[in-house]
């Protein structure tokens, strides 16, 4: 049976070793703290840079071009399309029922209000990445009359959603402003 | 290792028994920085600055890579490339300064870790190899800051590569060719950069091999002490963890302090304003002068003047390569048995002359070559070698030393007034 | 065999650099170097304190803000600022609006997108400032064939810093007499201009603030040249060292936390060695507590010690 001398003795020398523990644990644990703390900008400094950040948006002139007509330009290092759409091809879009469509959008959805005519999107299929055709003069439009994508056949219809083929889903529409009735703010 | 009464790696955890019975690699890193390996008790802060200099190596290594993934090493783009990590990276003016002050940091732990090892007889027997070992370190790490500092494509980043560059014509019929066949071309350029970039990606990973032989041949005799006195029994050490790993870790803490002071409030105090200017190859800067860890060699270089025999420049060159290649004979040219620098007065003596003379050919080396700068270099060089190849040799063979204390524990315990003498006698005059 | 031989060599090294020394010393005594020009009239750069001076340093913003005036309407007429973008100047505290604002009333190369030809558009947020000259060559064409250098860096580029900038824009006169008396060759030649700051003393660059009022400020500050050369300078510091601000701060936490963290490590580290029984408390006469009795004694003794 511990006397209570010995007891006591026991529990203070238990005491004294937290204590003396409990610098050392101090001491580690900010050096711990440092540490994580150092690691943030090892971190960060792969995330963009403020340059590429400057670059996030564009702005486009689309004062050029005329219904009928798309361009082809570039937003954060990606193809950006801008199509001025023909009253044909508004009517061909709306006239799809949504259940139709593997990726359910209407028109109106994928332009801004007072705007349909003006339709941006990515230029990036869907599927796996490759720019699809339809842009330029003479090039092939797919059999919905909207873009085509030679890599893999994926074809999009005159309101750039997908219709056929392997794609998923419809081209992108980004963030957009018009400033004016000129000139698209991307981004 | 190779102390008898090393603690022997025990796993405490499932995991680590599980790893070591399949790759002793715990029970390695225990035997060399852990509890197994006992070092003397009565090591000074002289001690700590290997484990610093690895500690500025990984720094090095990491903020390289990282500045790597930014650096674009290009004749055209690199010095921008430079200030976009300084003005548009995240924390990108952290990592460009932390490398360049890294750089000067990892000199100066070097320096005071080799002039330790010069007071303290580090390089003497057993340990001959452990001292060459950390020249060729040493020598890595010159050549490695030497690319690195052409990296940022400044005026004396091209101008600095030109004259070391230079230095291969100074040797008769080889020395042009070598010298052509080194920068890919006729002056420093396109093919010069990539390959001085690449090379310096390469160069710090072999000198971390370097560092492991280092650190291996060390473990075997075990460490050296201020005494010099071998280790005889148990009492005269401790583990390495807790006790160094405790020490090493606070005065880290204190040198790191020390850096972050540089790095934040005065990132350009060691750097050269001429290196904010881009290269250009068609003007020369008022004065070419290398980073500061490099003047005292400099000062050397510049302080043959006249032809004797032998051009000028080549003297220079040969004495720059014959100042660093002399520390490896050291083991060989200072035969003294006994080691350390606290019980031989006349070496202690010229230990500090040589300290003064050291510190005095880097202010040499930064000045421009005029005098009086050239002729005290020229006095200095001149101590230089004579205190390696005829003063030291001699005052190890003519020397008293004073006595030594019987064992490690002895001098550490009976309190230092009388670790020099055995039990009874009066203690030796305090030094 | 290794001794005799690192002795011949020791003997030769130390050989020639005295050889070395006594024929330089020689030469000296026999004709000493000329005195230049340079060497006695050059001047250390005059003092100039900024608010972003020292370790807790800060941008004066509406110092900055009007020396980036000075540099647009005095300085950029010959010295380009390649590393510098319009969107930078929102750290000066313009807003979005005022940035592109500024932006677009400059111009910078591009190509006409119908054509292809070389043309310029204007400016947007994130383009760098133009440079004046297309090229070294253009630049050397129209400064007497001296190339005005990019400004970006010169706060860091030059010895001395922004107060040699200060120095030289404020420091041009004419050459002073006792120096064509002394040296009559050193007169200042046609198309260079005296300034004692620059360290060969004739600048190819025309004193590029000369009255009161060249520019207006837009704070109302009297534009006196000492202006605005000081507040210039105080921009060039900046568009040299953009993140010194954010440096100055992320310096004191760090220097805190690791002073406190070093004090931690170094409680632990003697925390630590109180078991290693460093030193044992001495016995006999080395023992305080008996060295304290003898000089007890002493002293009632009358014993000096």
């Amino acid at each position: 049976m511990a006397t209570l001398e010995e007891t006591t003795a026991a529990m203070e020398a238990d005491h004294s070793l937290r204590r003396r523990d409990f610098i050392n644990i101090a001491a580690v644990s900010f050096a711990g703290v440092g540490a994580v703390a150092v690691a943030v900008p090892l971190v960060s400094q792969m995330s963009p840079s403020a340059d590429v950040l400057a670059l996030a948006s564009t702005e486009v002139d689309i004062s050029k071009i005329a219904p009928g007509q798309a361009i082809k330009t570039s937003w954060r290092k990606q193809p950006i399309f801008i199509r001025n759409l023909t009253p044909k091809e508004i009517a061909e879009a709306n006239a799809v029922p949504l259940s139709e469509l593997r990726d359910p959008q209407t028109l109106a959805e994928r332009t801004k209000p007072g705007k349909e005519n003006w339709l941006i999107t990515l230029g990036v299929c869907t599927h796996l990445g490759c720019v699809p055709l339809g842009t330029g003069e003479g090039e092939n439009r797919g059999p919905f009359g909207g873009y085509f994508c030679p890599c893999h056949g994926s074809a999009y219809d005159t309101a750039a959603r997908i219709r056929q083929g392997p794609a998923p889903l419809n081209l992108q529409v980004p963030e957009y402003n018009f400033n004016s009735d000129t000139v698209v703010t991307i981004g | 290792m190779s102390f008898a009464w090393a603690k022997a790696y025990e796993p405490k955890t499932e995991l680590g028994r599980w790893i070591d019975e399949r790759m002793p690699l715990p029970r390695l890193v225990y035997n060399a920085v852990g509890g197994g390996y006992p070092v003397p008790r009565n090591l000074n802060y002289g001690w700590n600055f290997g484990v610093l200099s690895g500690i500025f190596l990984t720094i090095q290594i990491v903020t390289g890579i990282i500045l790597a993934m930014h650096y674009y090493a290009s004749a055209d783009g690199a010095f921008n490339s430079i200030e976009h990590i300084m003005r548009d990276v995240n924390a990108g003016w952290f990592l460009r300064y932390a490398h360049m002050n890294g750089a000067s940091f990892f000199f100066i732990v070097v320096y005071i870790h080799i002039f330790r090892g010069l007071f303290y007889g580090s390089y003497k027997a057993p340990r001959e190899l452990v001292w060459m070992l950390g020249l060729v370190i040493y020598l890595l790490m010159m050549a490695t800051a030497f690319m690195g500092y052409v990296l940022p494509w400044g005026q004396m980043s091209y101008w600095g590569a030109q004259v070391i560059t230079g230095f291969f014509s100074a040797f008769p019929l080889v020395g042009e060719p070598i010298r052509v066949w080194l920068l890919g071309g006729y002056a420093p350029d396109q093919a010069a950069l990539t390959r001085f970039f690449s090379l310096h990606y390469l160069l710090p990973f072999v000198i971390a091999g370097v560092v492991i032989l280092h650190i291996w041949s060390l473990h075997i005799p075990g460490s050296n002490n201020p005494t010099g006195v071998d280790v005889k029994s148990e009492k005269d050490t401790l583990p390495f963890h807790p006790f160094y790993t405790a020490k090493d870790g606070w005065f880290a803490g204190l040198f790191l302090t020390l850096y972050a002071a540089v790095l934040y409030f005065a990132p350009n105090m060691l750097g050269h304003p001429d290196n904010y200017i881009p290269a250009n190859p068609l003007a020369t800067p008022a004065h070419i002068v290398p980073e500061w860890y490099f003047w005292p060699f400099y000062a050397i270089l510049r302080a043959f003047t006249v032809d004797f025999i032998l051009p000028a420049k080549l003297w220079g060159v040969l004495a720059m390569f014959a100042s660093i290649l002399l520390l490896f004979f050291l083991p060989w040219l200072d035969k003294s048995p006994v080691r350390s620098g606290s019980y031989r007065p006349l070496f202690k003596r010229f230990f500090w002359i040589l300290v003064a003379d050291v510190l005095l050919l880097g202010l040499c080396g930064m000045k421009p070559a005029e005098q009086p700068w050239v002729a005290i270099s020229q006095i200095a060089a001149a101590y230089y070698f004579a205190h390696f190849l005829i003063i030291l040799p001699l005052v190890s063979k003519f020397e008293r030393p004073l006595p030594l204390p019987n064992s490690i524990s002895a001098s550490v315990l009976h309190g230092e007034a009388e670790e020099a003498a055995p039990a009874g006698l009066k203690p030796a005059a305090a030094q | 065999m290794v001794r005799i031989i690192g002795f011949l060599v020791g003997l030769g090294f130390a050989g020639v650099l005295l050889i070395s020394l006594v024929v330089n010393l020689v030469g000296y005594i026999q004709s000493p170097p000329e005195p230049t020009a340079e060497h006695e009239f050059h001047r250390h750069p005059k003092e100039l304190h900024l608010a972003s001076d020292g370790p807790l340093g800060k941008f004066d913003r509406q110092q900055v803000q009007r020396g980036y005036q000075v540099y647009k309407e005095v300085c950029s007429a010959c010295h380009s600022m390649n590393l510098v973008a319009y969107r930078n100047l929102a750290d000066l505290g313009y807003s979005e609006a005022e940035v592109k604002a500024e932006a677009a009333q400059h111009e910078v190369p591009g190509i006409n997108p119908e054509t292809g030809e070389v043309s310029t558009r204007k400016a947007i947020p994130s383009d760098h400032f133009p440079a004046p000259y297309p090229n070294e060559t253009a630049a050397r064409a129209a400064n007497n064939n001296a190339l005005p250098p990019d400004l970006s860096l010169i706060a860091k580029a030059r010895e001395g810093g922004p107060a040699y900038v200060y120095s030289l824009l404020t420091g041009f006169q004419n050459q002073p007499a006792e120096l064509l008396k002394k040296f009559p060759a050193a007169k200042t030649p046609q198309g260079l201009h005296y300034n004692p700051y620059f360290a060969n003393l004739n600048l190819a660059m025309a004193p590029p603030l000369t009255s009161e009022g060249q520019v207006t400020y837009a704070d109302g500050t009297k534009a006196t040249v000492d202006q605005m050369a000081k507040d210039v300078s105080a921009f060039l510091v900046w568009t040299a060292e953009p993140k010194l601000e954010s440096r100055h701060r992320y310096g004191i936490t760090a220097l805190v936390f690791l002073i406190f963290a070093t004090v931690l490590g170094y409680l632990s580290y003697r925390n630590i060695w109180a078991e290693a029984k460093r030193k044992v408390a001495p016995k006999g006469p080395l023992d305080p507590a008996n060295k304290a009795k003898r000089t007890r004694a002493k002293a009632k003794a009358g014993i000096a010690g």
